[in-house]
């Protein structure tokens, strides 16, 4: 793990392996930043529930399933926010093409899946994506960011 | 995260404790499958031991519901469900799709 303070934020990134057992120790980091941050119980589980679901979304759709490659997870904590940032390079996403989840549909025309991307959008005050091409031949990367804000903590 | 199953003669009542999330998401599914493979559509999910729960667990609470209530069948209802792991159930629109106890006894009453 690497750590960086400054005056106004501290940042701590790592590396975790895209696949699901990743998810417990991911989980571990990021809820210890939300708490160093100052969040309340409520608002650190949420920042846990939709690092877990981005993570999730990276590994079954960026990757294909599960895989050895990396997902790097940086935490930047501020007095006032704390910024959670997903890094991959595999496929990119495209959150345009996922449809919202119809919460209003009758059980057996229920989705099961495709709630990942809403629970983030629900649970985070900010979540963008972007893909930063480094390179024509090599491809790029998918940053995810998402931030939760200490103010109103809901 | 650890499942449990209970036999009951009206109803199995099956208990998680822990974390459900991908990783132990599969383990849930496969114990709700075996009671519904054998015939079995009455299910009560203690959830009283369950400290978190994303998508992932709500995917096989969704499918096992639709799988017991086919053909009127039978149904899943939810016991002692933690209050986060509700609010994340209430945020998937799934609380009308799903009926909810205190406790245990009542849970297996209603059937």
């Amino acid at each position: 793990m690497t750590q960086q303070f400054s005056e106004e934020s501290s940042v701590r990134s790592i590396d975790f392996e895209a696949n699901f057992e990743s998810l417990s120790p991911l989980r571990e980091f990021v809820g210890q930043a939300a708490r160093d941050c100052g969040l309340n119980p409520k608002a650190v589980y949420a920042v846990q529930m939709a690092v877990d679901e981005g993570f999730t979304n990276i590994i079954e759709h960026a990757y294909g399933g599960e895989c050895r490659e990396p997902i790097r997870c940086t935490c930047e904590i501020n007095r006032d926010k704390l910024t959670i940032i997903l890094q991959d390079c595999g496929q990119p996403f495209k959150p345009e093409e996922v449809p919202n989840p119809d919460l209003e549909a009758s059980l057996q025309e229920r989705k099961a899946g495709g709630l990942g991307l809403f629970f983030m959008r629900q649970l985070m005050d900010e979540v963008s994506f972007t893909f930063a091409l480094e390179d024509e031949k090599e491809g790029g990367c998918n940053v995810l960011t998402m931030v939760k804000r200490k103010e109103g903590n809901s | 995260m650890e499942v449990t199953n209970t036999q009951y003669k009206r109803c199995d009542v099956v208990a998680a404790e822990g974390r459900i999330d991908s990783y132990t998401a599969p383990k849930l599914a496969e114990a709700m499958e075996s009671i519904t493979d054998s015939g079995r559509y009455k299910i009560v999910f203690d959830m009283e031991g369950v400290e978190y729960m994303s998508s992932a667990g709500l995917r096989v609470l969704i499918n096992t519901q639709k799988t017991c209530k086919r053909y009127n069948r039978g149904e899943v209802v939810l016991a002692r469900v933690p209050q986060r792991v509700y609010e994340a159930l209430d945020l998937a629109g799934f609380v009308p799709l799903f009926k909810f106890f205190d406790d245990i006894t009542a849970a297996v009453g209603h059937f």
